[in-house]
């Protein structure tokens, strides 16, 4: 192990340029594909925003009794989807309604009867906040006998769910295309390495080193670019991130265990070249 | 200790590089491998460090046979073996003792031997001053002493030296010649690829030659004492 480590970091020592090369070329790599990952991450915090906003609404029958709906407002907190449950009361309902309805207010003063229906607000917790939750929460709702209405914006929410689905989609196919690409062109730089090093590899052979040996310190090798190149990525790409959000649009990082999920991403396609290129090369001559 | 019976090797584009070869090198022995270039010399030598495989025939190596060999077993087989080229094939960034120490770091033996080890060795051919010098910083005939520590340095019964005075002078020749000569009165094997009939001539050993690939000619065999100069005709140039 101590050999393999020594002969590892020998070869920095040796091939400085091409190892500063081969860490750059993986950063940058990598950074194209933290880009894309800063938007994912953004656009995912954007969805989440929205998200929080789906609320379903369940209206009262007037003189609907106090007991049952305290006891009902129990039993919906207690469904599994459901993160709160609000009762809204009728003279709620209209102070809100004229704080909110300001071109309203000199109907609503007119007003010799308040014409708005007591109501429950319900917010669902996250990962239910789909169509099929959220309909089936309504249906639910409606069993209730002092239910009048229930109310949740169907085409809102549905809209959500084909948002959701194309950004996860988008998120998938393109990721997965930028991945690719760093792994192509790692690996490419990595098989440089073992090509600068052929005339060493035939001569370690020759001495009868065994193809064990030879590949140890390569891959050794490949993972620690491929790691100093993952943390120059999270580097630039903060760099990015912080411009961003401070001359475009407020934004948000990678979370601690997003950014070194990156940098194992970069010591794991490091690591995975090398196998490649060198057991390819070996395999050949 | 290396034993070729009728030994076949196809090019892989067709054609053959060896015909039908037989021999026998025995332990402690020197033999030289002569002929033309293109006639055969170096496939044997690879033969023997199982670099190649033979289409027919056996090849023995040490123990081991090179036909049947499993691919983990070559580093084994190679231990065995100390090869030595033209070209001297050094690492040139690093010095003459981490080039000879590198031969002994691959067979994972441990540092405190490996020192004493190169030591000995660069003793041996004389380079012992010259340790930290990079190949570079060497002549030929230094540079091929550093090979020959580096391929002696496993203490190997067989020493394969592939045209290893093709690249150096008179005098450097002669020198590595004796080198060689030394290491075969110390018991070692010794098979020598070379076109240079001078130096066949000055040494009372064995002589194989091939012609296109077929063996035209063993002195062990072909004359009694076997000591016998190859003919002109094949190795001149």
């Amino acid at each position: 192990m101590n050999l393999t480590f020594r002969e590892a970091i020998l070869t920095f020592k040796r091939a400085p340029l091409l190892s500063v090369l081969s860490v750059t070329t993986i950063a940058f790599s990598l950074f194209v594909l933290g880009l894309f990952g800063l938007v994912v991450v953004n656009l995912q915090n954007a969805l989440r925003d929205v998200e929080e906003r789906v609320e379903v609404v369940a209206y009262l029958l007037p003189g609907a009794p106090v007991e049952g709906v305290a006891q009902a407002l129990k039993d919906i907190e207690a469904f599994p989807e459901v993160q709160s449950a609000n009762y809204v009361s009728e003279d709620e309902a209209l102070a809100r309604a004229r704080a909110e309805l300001v071109e309203l207010r000199d109907v609503m003063q007119e007003l010799e009867r308040n014409p708005l229906p007591a109501s429950i607000e319900i917010k669902l917790k996250p990962g239910f906040r789909d169509t099929d939750h959220v309909s089936a929460v309504a249906e639910r709702l409606r069993g209730f006998g002092f239910v009048d209405d229930v109310r949740f914006g169907r085409d809102w929410v549905e809209k959500l769910d084909r948002l959701r689905g194309l950004a996860a989609a988008v998120g998938i196919i393109v990721g997965a295309a930028f991945a690719v690409v760093a792994i192509i062109i790692i690996g490419t730089t990595i098989r440089m390495a073992v090509l600068q090093r052929s005339r060493e590899i035939a001569i370690m052979r020759l001495v009868g080193a065994t193809d064990g040996f030879i590949r140890r310190p390569f891959l050794l090798q490949g993972a620690i670019k491929g790691l100093l190149g993952g943390l120059v990525a999270i580097g630039l790409s903060f760099g990015a991130y912080a411009l961003i959000d401070r001359y475009l649009l407020q934004s948000s990082f990678f979370t601690q265990a997003q950014a070194a999920g990156i940098v194992a991403f970069g010591a794991l396609i490091g690591l995975l070249g090398s196998t490649i290129s060198v057991g390819r090369h070996l395999k050949r001559v | 200790m290396i034993k070729f019976t009728n030994v076949f090797k196809a090019f892989p584009k067709g054609g053959l590089a060896l015909k039908d070869v037989s021999f026998h090198v025995a332990k402690g022995e020197f033999a030289f491998l002569t002929g033309h270039s293109g006639a055969g010399k170096s496939t044997v030598m690879k033969l023997i460090y199982a670099e190649e495989r033979p289409t027919s025939g056996e090849v023995r190596v040490s123990g081991y046979n090179v036909n049947e060999m499993r691919p983990r077993e070559v580093p084994m087989l190679r231990r065995k073996l100390g090869i030595v080229f033209q070209d001297f094939r050094l690492l040139e960034d690093r010095t003459a003792e981490e080039n000879v120490a590198f031969a002994l770091e691959v067979t994972a033996a441990r540092a405190s031997t490996i020192s004493a080890r190169v030591m000995r060795v660069l003793t041996q051919v004389g380079l012992a001053a010259k340790a930290q010098a990079y190949p570079r910083e060497l002549s030929g005939g230094e540079q091929q002493r550093v090979a020959i520590a580096r391929s002696l340095v496993n203490e190997p019964t067989v020493l394969l030296a592939d045209e290893p005075t093709g690249n150096l002078d008179e005098r450097a020749t002669r020198g590595v010649f004796q080198l060689l000569r030394d290491i075969n009165a110390s018991g070692t094997a010794v098979v020598m690829a070379t076109h240079d009939l001078d130096l066949v001539r000055q040494a009372p050993y064995r002589v194989i030659e091939l012609q296109e690939g077929a063996l035209v000619y063993d002195s062990s065999v072909d004359e009694t004492g076997g000591a016998a100069p190859p003919r002109d005709q094949a190795v001149a140039p």
